[in-house]
């Protein structure tokens, strides 16, 4: 419906699928669930939408004078809602989301509401912040849609790949939010990486859009969600990765992640998404080896010649305590300069471990003061504690 | 911050080495370049290898090899960022070039406009 209307009418499109939804929620416990649920609500919102438009002198007014492509029959409101049509609609709202104009975190909350229907409570909720504020990012990201007269399309082939890259950030921080997200709702946060990796995938069908980088961020994505069932407990707290119970994980993820990355080893570039992909690979793998280690420390060097974070930094330095010893880690985390960052000090809390517990607790101690989420606190606490009790055996 | 460009200077470069070798050198130098990185401080790297590299000389002439007259050769360089040049000297310290017996690492402080 956006892309029939416009970017200039997105809210009507929300509106007429708010007002499906709630005529579903409406009768449907009273008439029973249609034959065909899907199809139910697409023809209500085809109807909504024909109504709209005959109704609304806007259609003549102002819509028209917009349209895109003149030519497009709005004479006959009837609108395609096959398969094929809906699929080439979303890749092409993806597109214009996820435009250069548009702050990224507006791109995610725009995309989590148009492409991914979700409520303004549950995106506020996922980005652990309130209605109002979730509404206000939304307002001015579909402004900027308006303003800058973003087109509802595919962008030119030679244009893909710089496209492309946008694209593929806004879907990398789409998983992430899900997957580090501190939101307690366990569906959510998982709903959040599945609609992540389902866009994600329609880029790897799509062959303007097949990229290997769209390969690897997909293996990337699946490795990681291999790991939904055994990373949190019952009550919702972080499990650390060495606890996790392995027959949780998923192994038709984690096969469905290497097929993947077979497929994104075509071309001859290794982009920041197979360096992941290759390091969340070798995370599939439980037993350590000299090889894992070395493997991961190759991925990391790699990594951070492409592209520097701190995260990447601290993971480096950890993957060398594994294949070079403690002591060069330690030399080496001394140069990083993070004094500011909590996992700074649990790394260095880490790898004192074993040489100096009581170095070790002050760390983690001076992590827990510096950590900005419970789950982390929580995660650190039970190191110390650990640690604590290594000490009075 | 400036940038600092750090030339490896190889002693002979017609020495050949074994695929091992090489695999071996170059995981060291990743490691090196890696603890950079992972400063931020790394900018840029390029390898030079030794196969078909030429002279051009002034005359026009031109020779195979990067040699020449001399043994000594440019085996690639690294562009660092540090606060001063001691601070890209103890970069340089660490690099693997070094090992080989007479190799340097030649420290340059990149002119900016």
């Amino acid at each position: 419906m956006c892309k029939r209307l416009g970017p200039h009418f997105i809210h009507v499109a929300e509106d007429i699928a708010s007002e499906t939804f709630l005529l579903a929620s409406e009768t449907w416990p009273y008439k029973g669930v249609p034959e065909n649920p899907v199809a139910w609500l697409y023809v209500v919102a085809k109807n909504k939408l024909h109504n709209y438009l005959t109704r609304n002198k806007l259609y003549n007014d102002k819509i028209k004078p917009k349209l895109q492509s003149p030519r497009a029959a709005f004479e006959s409101p009837d609108i395609d809602l096959s398969e094929s049509n809906i699929y080439d609609s979303q890749l092409q709202m993806l597109f214009a989301i996820c435009h250069p104009a548009i702050p990224a975190e507006a791109q995610i909350a725009l995309a989590l509401r148009i492409l991914c229907g979700f409520g303004i409570e549950e995106i506020a909720s996922a980005f652990l912040s309130n209605k109002a504020t979730i509404n206000k990012r939304l307002l001015r990201a579909k402004e900027k849609l308006r303003l800058e007269n973003i087109p509802i399309e595919m962008p030119p082939d030679e244009a893909i790949p710089q496209r492309l890259g946008n694209v593929l950030t806004t879907l990398y921080l789409l998983f992430n939010e899900g997957y580090y997200s501190e939101s307690h709702d366990a569906v959510l946060r998982n709903d959040l990486c599945l609609e992540a990796m389902r866009l994600t995938q329609m880029l790897t069908v799509h062959p303007a859009t097949a990229h290997p980088q769209v390969f690897a961020l997909l293996a990337m994505m699946c490795f990681h969600a291999s790991r939904f069932e055994a990373r949190k407990n019952d009550r919702g707290e972080l499990v650390l990765y060495e606890d996790q119970d392995e027959t949780l994980w998923n192994r038709e993820l984690i096969a469905q992640g290497a097929y993947f990355l077979h497929e994104a080893s075509r071309g001859e570039h290794a982009s920041r998404y197979h360096l992941e992909a290759g390091i969340a690979y070798w995370h599939t793998i439980k037993t350590d080896s000299p090889e894992k280690w070395q493997q991961i420390l190759q991925l990391y060097n790699r990594l951070l010649m492409l592209e520097y974070s701190p995260i990447a930094a601290l993971n480096r330095t950890y993957a060398l305590s594994k294949v070079k010893g403690i002591e060069a880690a330690i030399s080496e985390a001394e140069n990083l300069l993070l004094s500011d960052n909590p996992y700074y000090f649990s790394l260095l809390g880490t790898l004192y471990a074993e040489s100096n517990p009581k170095t070790a607790i002050e760390h983690f101690e001076k992590a827990v003061s510096l950590a900005k989420t419970s789950a982390d606190r929580n995660l650190i606490a039970l190191k110390i504690s650990r640690l604590k009790a290594q000490q009075n055996r | 911050m400036d940038e600092f460009v750090l030339i490896f200077r190889h002693m002979d470069g017609k020495e050949v080495a074994s695929p091992e070798q090489i695999q071996q050198w170059m995981q060291m130098t990743m490691d090196w370049i890696g603890g950079i990185a992972a400063q931020n401080k790394f900018v840029a790297g390029v390898g030079l290898p030794f196969d078909d590299a030429k002279v051009v000389h002034s005359n026009k002439m031109v020779t195979n090899g990067a040699f020449g007259d001399i043994k000594e050769t440019i085996g690639g360089y690294i562009i660092v960022k540090a606060e001063s040049v001691e601070e890209a000297v103890e970069f340089a310290k660490g690099s693997p070039v070094l090992l080989g017996e007479g190799n340097t690492v030649e420290v340059r402080k990149i002119a900016h406009q």
